[in-house]
């Protein structure tokens, strides 16, 4: 029973925060850009939500005659499905998560996100559509290669925990937060996981000013809706995934252990719009040098570093 | 790397800015008296109406969206059926330039919106309005040559009478 609950409400929970912060988002750039944004429907603009469901699922949801119909339907549900199973291993607290011990947590969440490319490359693939083509390309060698460096940029924590559960890295960050020994990969992951969600600055998959809308230029309806809930829900999952690794996950002085998580994260969030708000885009091949030849040496070296260090202390 | 720094900085502070934004419906922005927005026909200081259907407007207007019949009353030329279809107008101010009596102006409203596309033409009664709009004194009839009943040739403002053109005279 417990655990169908905890099932539910994350579920939820994590459809609510990916709704809201389409919101959020807009809110905030506006106030970045000095203008409010949203602020007609209901207290605040919060109704907006309501309203871009509502919009949504009213919208004529239209497969084009020359798409491939199976995998067209299947692309969105599989992007949605990969981020939200991530989410089972997130320790929100000390025992709430579907799953927060599970021994190879963080493999799980990797794998899952392995998983997603497949939504944006069977996106643009079964669209037929060049612009589409184009944008799922584009996704596939963004992402895989920056996983590549999310997964190095890890190996510093993991190494320095021990184990992959998340409920262990978060109990070994009782004295000091991953994010001071380990300050670089904090930054490479979380430079890695913008790139993961394909978000701005790094949307390129997406790029409006060549691309259209890129592999989803021809989605319509709920359909989109799932694409950009998926991306939504990505970024928070990005959030909550530093919070745990780099921030001392639950734990906090005073306040609940889920008020401190939300915030770490929800801060996260926030900090997501900004970068959206202040950087341009870089250009596709300098994305794929900026981590080839920055962002992989400098995890290597990371790691390389953090296993040195280990070892000493482990000899001393 | 720094300008990168600096940059999210700066967005980040643009939090704290003051919004420019003008909440339109409840905060009305200002619009000067020369806005070009919906146009109307206006009467002169006597009360009556100021436009002579001589066609320039609807000669002028790019979109050709004025039209209207001329009539005829005690010698002056007015306009039988006066319509500017609204859907079409582009609010260039052009009727207002070309007009030689100061009858067709634009004000400073564009709150004109409707559900149906008809009710964009606006016929006479709709244009018409009781004052003399943004030249209160003038008055065409007053300044022309035209002979109307009431004023001869030669009773205008600023005229003299006409020459006798059977007069061996200087
Ligand atoms: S404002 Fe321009 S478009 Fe409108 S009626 Fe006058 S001349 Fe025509
Ligand atoms: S509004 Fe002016 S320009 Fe147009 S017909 Fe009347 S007098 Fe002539």
């Amino acid at each position: 029973m417990w655990y169908v609950l905890v099932i539910l409400v994350t579920v939820f929970g994590v459809l609510g925060v990916a709704a809201l912060s389409t919101m959020l988002e807009r809110r905030l750039l506006g106030f970045f850009q000095d203008r409010p944004g949203p602020n007609r429907v209901g207290p605040f603009g919060l109704l907006q939500v309501v309203a871009d469901a509502i919009k949504m699922l009213f919208k004529h949801d239209w497969i084009p005659p020359f798409a491939d119909k199976t995998i067209f339907v299947l692309a969105p549900i599989i992007g949605f499905l990969c981020v939200l199973l991530s989410f089972a291993v997130i320790p929100v607290t000390a025992n709430w998560s579907v799953a927060g011990d599970l021994n190879v947590g963080l493999l799980f969440v990797f794998g899952m996100m392995g998983m997603a490319v497949y939504s944006v490359v069977l996106g643009g693939w079964s669209s037929n559509n060049k612009f589409a083509l184009l944008g799922g390309m584009r996704a596939a060698a963004q992402m895989i290669s920056y996983e590549v460096f999310m997964g190095l940029a890890l190996m510093g924590v993991i190494m320095t925990t021990g184990s992959f559960a998340l409920n262990d890295i978060v109990a070994a960050q009782s004295h000091c937060w991953f994010i001071i020994p380990q300050f670089l990969g904090a930054i490479i992951f979380l430079m890695a996981g913008i790139a993961e969600t394909h978000r701005l600055p790094f949307d390129l998959p997406e790029g409006e000013n060549e691309l259209g809308a890129g592999f989803h230029t021809e989605y319509s309806g709920m359909k989109f809706g799932m694409f950009f809930l998926a991306e939504y829900a990505g970024v928070a999952l990005i959030s909550c995934l530093i919070t745990t690794l780099y921030l001392g996950g639950w734990q906090g002085p005073l306040l609940p252990p889920v008020v401190w998580f939300v915030l770490k994260a929800g801060f996260l969030i926030c900090f997501f719009i900004l970068l959206r708000a202040a950087l341009p885009r870089p250009r596709y091949d300098q994305l794929m040098a900026f981590g080839w030849k920055v962002l992989l040496p400098l995890s290597l070296l990371n790691t390389v570093v953090t296993g040195a260090i280990l070892l000493l202390r482990a000899s001393a | 790397m720094f300008g990168i720094i600096r940059t999210i900085w700066m967005t980040f502070l643009h939090l704290f800015h003051k919004n420019e934004t003008v909440q339109y419906p409840e905060q009305k922005p200002y619009l000067s008296p020369r806005y070009r927005g919906r146009i109307v026909l206006t009467r002169d200081p006597s009360g009556e109406e100021r436009c002579v259907a001589c066609n320039l407007c609807a000669a002028a207007c790019p979109v050709d969206c004025i039209s209207l019949q001329k009539g005829e009353r005690d010698g002056r030329w007015y306009p039988e059926f006066f319509q500017i279809n609204f859907s079409r107008c582009i609010f260039c101010g052009f009727c207002e330039e070309a007009c030689p009596t100061y009858a067709i102006q634009l004000t400073p409203d564009f709150e004109m919106a409707e559900y149906v596309r008809q009710n964009l033409v606006y016929e006479k009664e709709d244009l018409l309005i009781s004052g003399p709009g943004k030249v209160p004194d003038y008055s065409f009839y007053n300044v022309s040559g035209l002979a109307i009943p009431g004023k001869g040739k030669g009773e205008a403002e600023h005229e003299l009478a006409p020459v006798d053109t059977h007069s061996l005279m200087p």
